[in-house]
């Protein structure tokens, strides 16, 4: 079975965040005043071939932690392509 | 003992930069550079590793991300694990960070803007291949040129690089002092470069391999090489 994910990986909330910073830093200048908390991340989807589910949510998960984040300094959520709603 | 020049290695990714001015800066100060290739699974009977500067795979998903599972750093992790002496350069500094033989990694510069200029560091201690010569507390003047150079790792992890003194080199001011102008990328506690726990890997932002020729400008990099070619010859021996 082809089971679709996506993969959000966003820095940990102790680290700054420069990229968040600056897009938040710039809203303002368009008149947007009541942004805070823009933290900028990445996100990655893919369709992995598997026996089961199971096994292919244990796979994204490996391939998230080993690499698509750096555990140093990232978190990251996996979704179901479902559930991210499409 | 060999009379035979110390071998250092310098490994060629797609995509990086540096491996050329690293190998140049080898032969300069008396050693053998020996060009090694990331689709390879030798390391050629080196006596030292320099993972050079550059964009290897175009810094793709994250910087040194993928350079980490070339064929050739699983050599270099062996060569590490036995003792042997690797140095990072920039972007060899952040694949090192990405591969674990590192602690902390590296994110974009505080400004957000990329930095090529000069800036001067700290030695902050001998043990490390690249300052086993040098006396802690000396100024080298380097440049540096990146734009993710910004040392970061959790709370508890930067307690520890200070605590087992991991930091080998800070940004400084010329006479040393830190200062808040002085550090170029906002990294944390002005860290610009780290060693592992043995001291035997150690990673840095600046390019001494660009500063050991004094007709092209500062030589800050001489000690740094000159401490690595010790090393190294005491391991050819």
């Amino acid at each position: 079975m082809n089971v679709k994910f996506e993969v959000l990986v966003q820095l940990k909330p102790g680290l700054l965040d420069p990229q968040g910073k600056a897009v938040e830093g710039s809203l303002p200048a368009m008149g947007w005043n009541n942004v805070s908390g823009v933290r900028v991340g990445r996100h990655v989807e893919l369709t992995i071939e598997a026996e089961s589910e199971r096994a292919a949510q244990e796979q994204a998960e490996d391939m998230a932690r080993r690499l698509l984040s750096n555990p140093v300094i990232e978190d990251f959520q996996i979704l179901r392509a479902e559930q991210a709603g499409r | 003992m060999t009379d035979r020049p110390p071998r250092v290695g310098v490994v060629t990714f797609p995509g990086s930069l540096d491996d050329g001015d690293a190998l140049r800066a080898v032969r300069f100060m008396g050693g053998e550079g020996v060009p090694l290739w990331h689709a390879d699974r030798d390391l050629r009977g080196v006596d030292a590793v320099i993972i050079p500067g550059g964009f290897s795979y175009g810094d793709y998903l994250r910087c040194g991300a993928i350079a980490r599972f070339a064929p050739i750093m699983d050599q270099v992790r062996g060569f590490a694990e036995a003792g042997g002496p690797v140095v990072g350069i920039c972007n060899g500094f952040q694949i090192l960070c990405e591969a674990g033989l590192l602690p902390g990694a590296l994110i974009r510069n505080r400004q957000l803007r990329f930095v090529c200029r000069w800036v001067h560091v700290r030695v902050e201690t001998a043990a490390s291949p690249l300052t086993n010569e040098i006396v802690a507390g000396d100024v080298l003047r380097v440049p540096v040129k990146h734009g993710e150079g910004q040392f970061v790792a959790s709370m508890e992890d930067v307690d520890r690089i200070e605590a087992d003194r991991l930091v080998v080199f800070r940004y400084c001011s010329p006479d040393g002092s830190l200062a808040e102008d002085a550090n170029p990328n906002g990294a944390t506690n002005a860290i610009a470069g780290v060693r592992n726990d043995a001291g035997n890997v150690v990673g840095l932002m600046p390019h001494p391999e660009h500063a050991v020729d004094p007709d092209v400008g500062a030589t800050g990099g001489q000690p740094m090489f000159a401490s690595l070619l010790s090393i190294a010859v005491a391991r050819a021996a």
